[in-house]
């Protein structure tokens, strides 16, 4: 009884998504494999290594796995899955990309975004923007599933396991990367993060989301947005939070100008502590906050960036 | 080149859900009901398609209850040329509805499908992936731009990190993020021709499908409730409960 478990990684670094994969997978099928497949990606095979519960990491360094393209990804793990009774992927673009593919070629249904493993067959997932929670259960056979980062723990460190360095499967040659456009930023990453602060619609411009820049500084927080704000093209696409963008869990999530869409609450409602700050007393965002502050947000927030730089934040 | 579009009849994104009482599943009962908003980006790129001249023929199908018609209809609309309507009641899980695509596809030979990236009813996100590897074609999932060429496309991607371009060999399933385009309201006019637009009905067995379920759903449950909050009346009232509560 193994799980296979794709890593979530850039080809420089192992994210966190996987360590919170590989809880899920040891609550379905331990042990846990981990497969790291990209271009010159030892430093991510070494890191998944060290992972509690993991027992061996496989290493597909090739060309064809650099951007993790979703027909090569296919193959590889089709040549793999045969001895696996669990095939796991973080929910991120890249797993929700790629795990498709290989279920429908083993003819097997996919359960997307697991919230809860409830026993290694049975799962609940989020359904209608998470305004509903099904406990489904799978048929018998190999379990393949995507996994809501934000409701499972990582995985430790402290553990020693083998690399084993795979051959590239057949790449099938259907489609070449072009190009990319990635945010940078010295923050944390809006799905890791411990506080995050968004901006809605209310902020009004991309010149005012530096509002909530000079905030999230002074506390490591990172910036998020509602679609609404996205759409506009206050921020990037990456931005967004919410059923469709990404979801957070942070400690702390701070709502600004965000008034409350059920799309966007999707994304955030498990955030341990929510704050709305808003103009309209009236937004649903207040029905979910544990603090709401009714207010102008462009008063409140140079008075919150100044409460705290006097309070020691920098 | 035909493009092939995909919707699905949802419940309307602005209604609120209600869970069943016997946890069986979600209140559909005099529910208003709609195009799934990825799928009407679907409806609306593939028709850009055809008035730009690079499509030849759009062709919109929906798997659902009779009344699905009605979501075909709006896709006429909007200006696609003709429907298929794959007749069922029961619901079909995306590996049927990729299977079912597939029978499709097999006989239309669409050079491109389009379709939403998910369903905002079970928000499962596969159906497009699936699609393409039934079919043994390449996919580009989440797209924010297409530039169509003859024998391929080049596509940019919302991803995590940002946007990625890739560009993949015709034919190929492409699914639809939310800043693709701006899908149109049908006119008057365009949806009195739409009526006489021609509907095919097929059903599951015509096409080969098994679409029995293949999961079991042991129930639908209302998520956590978040306890009710408190108003701060300042900024300075504001930090001081945060630092209590130790988040900051």
């Amino acid at each position: 009884m193994t799980s296979l478990v794709l890593a979530e990684h850039d080809n420089a670094g192992l994210k966190d998504a996987t360590h919170k994969t590989v809880t899920a997978a040891t609550q379905i099928s331990a042990p846990v494999h981990v497969l790291v497949a990209g271009e010159n990606c030892e430093a991510v095979a070494q890191a998944a290594a060290k992972i509690a519960g993991v027992e061996k990491v496989l290493l597909a360094d090739a060309p064809a796995y650099a951007r993790q393209l979703a027909e090569p990804m296919e193959t590889l793990i089709l040549s793999l899955a045969g001895t696996y009774d669990a095939i796991l992927a973080p929910a991120t673009t890249t797993g929700k990309n790629i795990l498709p593919r290989v279920a429908a070629q083993l003819d097997t249904p996919q359960v997307s975004e697991i919230l809860k493993v409830v026993s290694p067959d049975t799962f609940e997932r989020p359904i209608y923007a998470g305004n509903a929670v099904e406990t489904v259960q799978a048929p018998q056979g190999k379990v393949i599933a995507t996994v809501r980062t934000t409701t499972f723990g990582a995985a430790a460190e402290g553990g020693n396991a083998a690399i084993e360095k795979i051959p590239a499967a057949a790449d099938p040659g259907l489609s070449k990367f072009a190009g990319e456009s990635l945010s940078k930023s010295d923050r944390p990453e809006l799905t890791s993060a411990k506080i995050v602060i968004s901006g809605g619609r209310g902020l009004g411009s991309a010149e005012n989301f530096k509002l909530l820049d000079a905030i999230a500084d002074k506390l490591h927080a990172a910036v998020g947005a509602s679609r609404a704000a996205v759409d506009a093209g206050f921020v990037p696409n990456d931005y967004q939070v919410g059923q469709t963008g990404k979801a957070v869990a942070p400690d702390l999530y701070i709502a600004v100008g965000i008034s409350g869409a059920i799309q966007h609450l999707a994304g955030m409602k498990d955030s341990r502590l929510i704050v709305a700050i808003n103009k309209d007393e009236e937004a649903p965002i207040f029905q979910l906050a544990d603090y709401g502050l009714v207010g102008d947000l462009f008063k409140i927030l140079p008075e919150l960036d100044e409460e705290l730089a006097r309070r020691g934040y920098k | 080149m035909k493009v092939l579009v995909p919707v699905k009849r949802v419940i309307d994104y602005n209604v609120k859900v209600r869970v069943k009482a016997d946890q069986s599943g979600v209140d559909l009962a005099n529910v208003k009901m709609s195009m799934n908003p990825f799928d009407e980006i679907a409806v609306e790129e593939a028709v850009r398609l055809k008035e730009k001249g690079k499509a030849t023929e759009v062709v919109v199908l929906s798997i659902g209850p009779q009344q699905a018609s009605e979501t075909i209809r709006t896709s006429l609309a909007m200006g696609a040329d003709r429907g298929i309507l794959v007749k069922t009641d029961q619901a079909v899980e995306p590996l049927a509805v990729a299977k079912i695509l597939k029978a499709v596809v097999e006989s239309e030979q669409p050079g491109l499908v389009i379709t939403g990236k998910q369903a905002i009813d079970d928000d499962s996100n596969q159906v497009g992936q699936m699609l393409a590897a039934l079919l043994g074609w390449p996919q580009a999932t989440f797209a924010h731009s297409l530039e169509l060429g003859a024998d391929s496309a080049k596509v940019t991607r919302e991803i995590d990190g940002g946007l990625q371009t890739i560009e993949v060999k015709l034919p190929a399933v492409m699914t639809t993020d939310l800043r693709l385009n701006e899908p149109r309201y049908a006119s008057l006019p365009n949806i009195m021709k739409a009526k006489k637009k021609p509907i095919d009905e097929k059903s599951a067995a015509d096409l080969g499908v098994d679409i029995a379920p293949r999961f079991k759903v042991l129930k639908v449950s209302e998520p956590p409730k978040r306890g009710g909050g408190v108003k701060v009346a300042s900024v300075s009232e504001l930090l001081d409960k945060l630092k209590a509560d130790g988040v900051i």
